[in-house]
């Protein structure tokens, strides 16, 4: 791999440990994956920020990292293990908070705003169309692609931390534009018009996808909400971290001759592949965390009533901070409903807390099943609130 | 044996080779080194001290912190030898500083061979 004399410098430590260290973590996956040289990337985000997936090693790693290492470009965080003001509402165990505190700390030592949100587009983190940048987070990564028009590769927590300290990514996979072609059509002929039917749809199309990218066609209007839902889905269920939508996503791609149809029957196939549970203990909705527009909804829905279960709205803090002068945190937090920052059911430590979950997330179900063993209630945020609100 | 340095350092000790992949996160404990994932060809048996040879790394990208873990709690591979070296396996050797090479016919070498490794020129050889 071709490198410039600053990256030369970089890779030998003349800029310190943590910048050598991570010129090494770059350079070495340019290897593995043939790129031919390293370019600058305009933001950063970093996975790996719950100490639930952490861990004591994780933090030690920061805390090296932080020593000398400071960032060079616009660098937002992943949710945390609790909400970093309000941890003690959501009933999060005080080591735990202590650890996840230490976290935060190391991140802000590198010079990282410590908002932990899962789209960071919607708080000031928005790349432009064409622009490289190393995501981790896979829902926001497939976002950055597919929505915004952006190049990255699905970055893990090393990887973009090294991004973030040195500027660079190495150019190979997603960023080179022959590998943003679409490899297949799937012809939607099911009214798919809401968040939860759109990850239905990625649950459907990730699976026939196995890591390739989808043309979709057949959808005539998708909302940020929905294409928040579907970008999360699709990667969880196996697709690639990026797909194409006729007439409404701007990136360009060939027409594929590969045709898949996805009808009624699949979504409804879908749908009912996610619901397992007669009744749900837990809540949750925000995943990925909820646009001011959600927030507005929910507590319209909310309004004038009583919570019976435990209802977790998941939230980027300044998106909250925008419904607090909208006055819509208090009509969510008057129905005994917690707004939840930072956080979310998928990286919190609530296995055994919980054991039956309610969302209108497909990524959601996946997570509340494969790490918290929750049973499942897949269904549309209205339902889900009225689920909450025993009706 | 030449192959490709995904990270350097010279590492000398006995072969542990698993005929399949090992997923870290979640597979291995990374307070002992022994790997967990349950019917695993290694279930049961420590990584810790070993040139820990597979054909190549598996799951979550957590697992490079798992790596990095057992580094810190001295119950890492002396060296890691893959057939085709993944993102996770790769930072994970990088950020713990073990050796590390890839594009090594691992079907050459079996549990309890002597090897020396010399990850910065990418050779594998039996001591």
């Amino acid at each position: 791999m071709e490198l410039t004399e600053e990256q030369k410098d970089m890779l030998e430590g003349k800029n310190g440990n943590a910048v050598k260290k991570s010129m090494s973590i770059l350079v070495a996956l340019g290897e593995i994956y043939g790129a031919k040289g390293l370019i600058p990337v305009t933001s950063v985000q970093i996975s790996g920020v719950s100490y639930d997936n952490l861990g004591d090693a994780g933090l030690e790693f920061l805390d090296e990292m932080a020593k000398d290492g400071k960032i060079r470009v616009k660098t937002t965080l992943n949710p945390a293990g609790m909400d970093m003001e309000n941890w003690e509402a959501l009933g999060i165990d005080p080591e735990f908070a202590r650890k996840q505190k230490l976290v935060i700390e190391a991140f802000e030592k590198m010079g990282v705003e410590a908002t932990c949100t899962c789209t960071p587009y919607f708080i000031g983190n928005k790349p432009d169309f064409g622009d490289h940048i190393a995501w981790g987070e896979s829902s926001a990564v497939t976002y950055a692609n597919s929505v915004l028009g952006a190049k990255t590769n699905k970055e893990g927590g090393p990887s973009s931390i090294a991004s973030a300290l040195t500027g660079f990514t190495a150019e190979y996979g997603l960023h080179l534009d022959e590998n943003r072609q679409a490899h297949f059509v799937a012809e939607v002929k099911a009214k798919v018009d809401n968040p939860m039917l759109f990850g239905a749809l990625g649950n459907v199309i990730g699976r026939i996808a196995k890591g390739r990218i989808p043309l979709i066609t057949g959808i005539k209007k998708a909302t940020t909400e929905d294409l928040k839902g579907l970008s999360a889905s699709i990667v969880t269920y196996g697709g690639a971290p990026m797909f194409h939508i006729e007439g409404i996503t701007p990136n360009k791609t060939s027409v594929p001759e590969e045709r898949v149809v996805v009808d009624k029957e699949d979504i409804d196939n879908a749908v009912k592949g996610m619901n397992d549970a007669e009744d749900a203990e837990f809540i949750f909705i925000g995943c990925p965390h909820c646009s001011i527009e959600e927030l507005k909804k929910i507590s319209e829905l909310l309004d004038g009533k009583i919570v019976k279960k435990e209802l977790w709205i998941g939230v980027a803090r300044p998106i909250k901070k925008i419904a607090d002068k909208r006055g819509y945190s208090k009509i969510i937090e008057v129905s005994g409903a917690k707004l939840a920052c930072d956080t979310c059911h998928v990286v919190a430590p609530l296995k055994g807390r919980f054991h039956s979950i309610a969302t209108n997330s497909a990524k959601g179900i996946f997570y509340g099943r494969g790490k918290n063993n929750f049973k499942t209630i897949f269904r549309t945020m209205e339902d889900c609130i009225k689920l909450a609100v025993g009706e | 044996m030449k192959g490709r340095k995904i990270f350097g350092g010279k590492a000398e000790g006995e072969a542990l080779v698993s005929t399949e992949g090992i997923s870290f996160y979640g597979g291995v404990d990374p307070d002992t080194g022994v790997v967990t994932e349950k019917g695993h060809p290694l279930e049961g048996q420590s990584v810790s001290g070993k040139v820990l040879i597979f054909p190549v790394g598996k799951g979550s990208t957590v697992g490079s912190y798992t790596i990095y873990r057992l580094k810190k709690n001295g119950k890492a591979p002396l060296a890691i030898i893959n057939r085709e070296c993944e993102t996770v396996v790769a930072v994970g050797a990088i950020i713990s500083e073990i050796p590390c090479v890839d594009q090594i016919d691992t079907d050459k070498i079996k549990t309890g061979d002597k090897l020396r490794v010399n990850a910065d020129e990418g050779i594998v050889e039996h001591a």
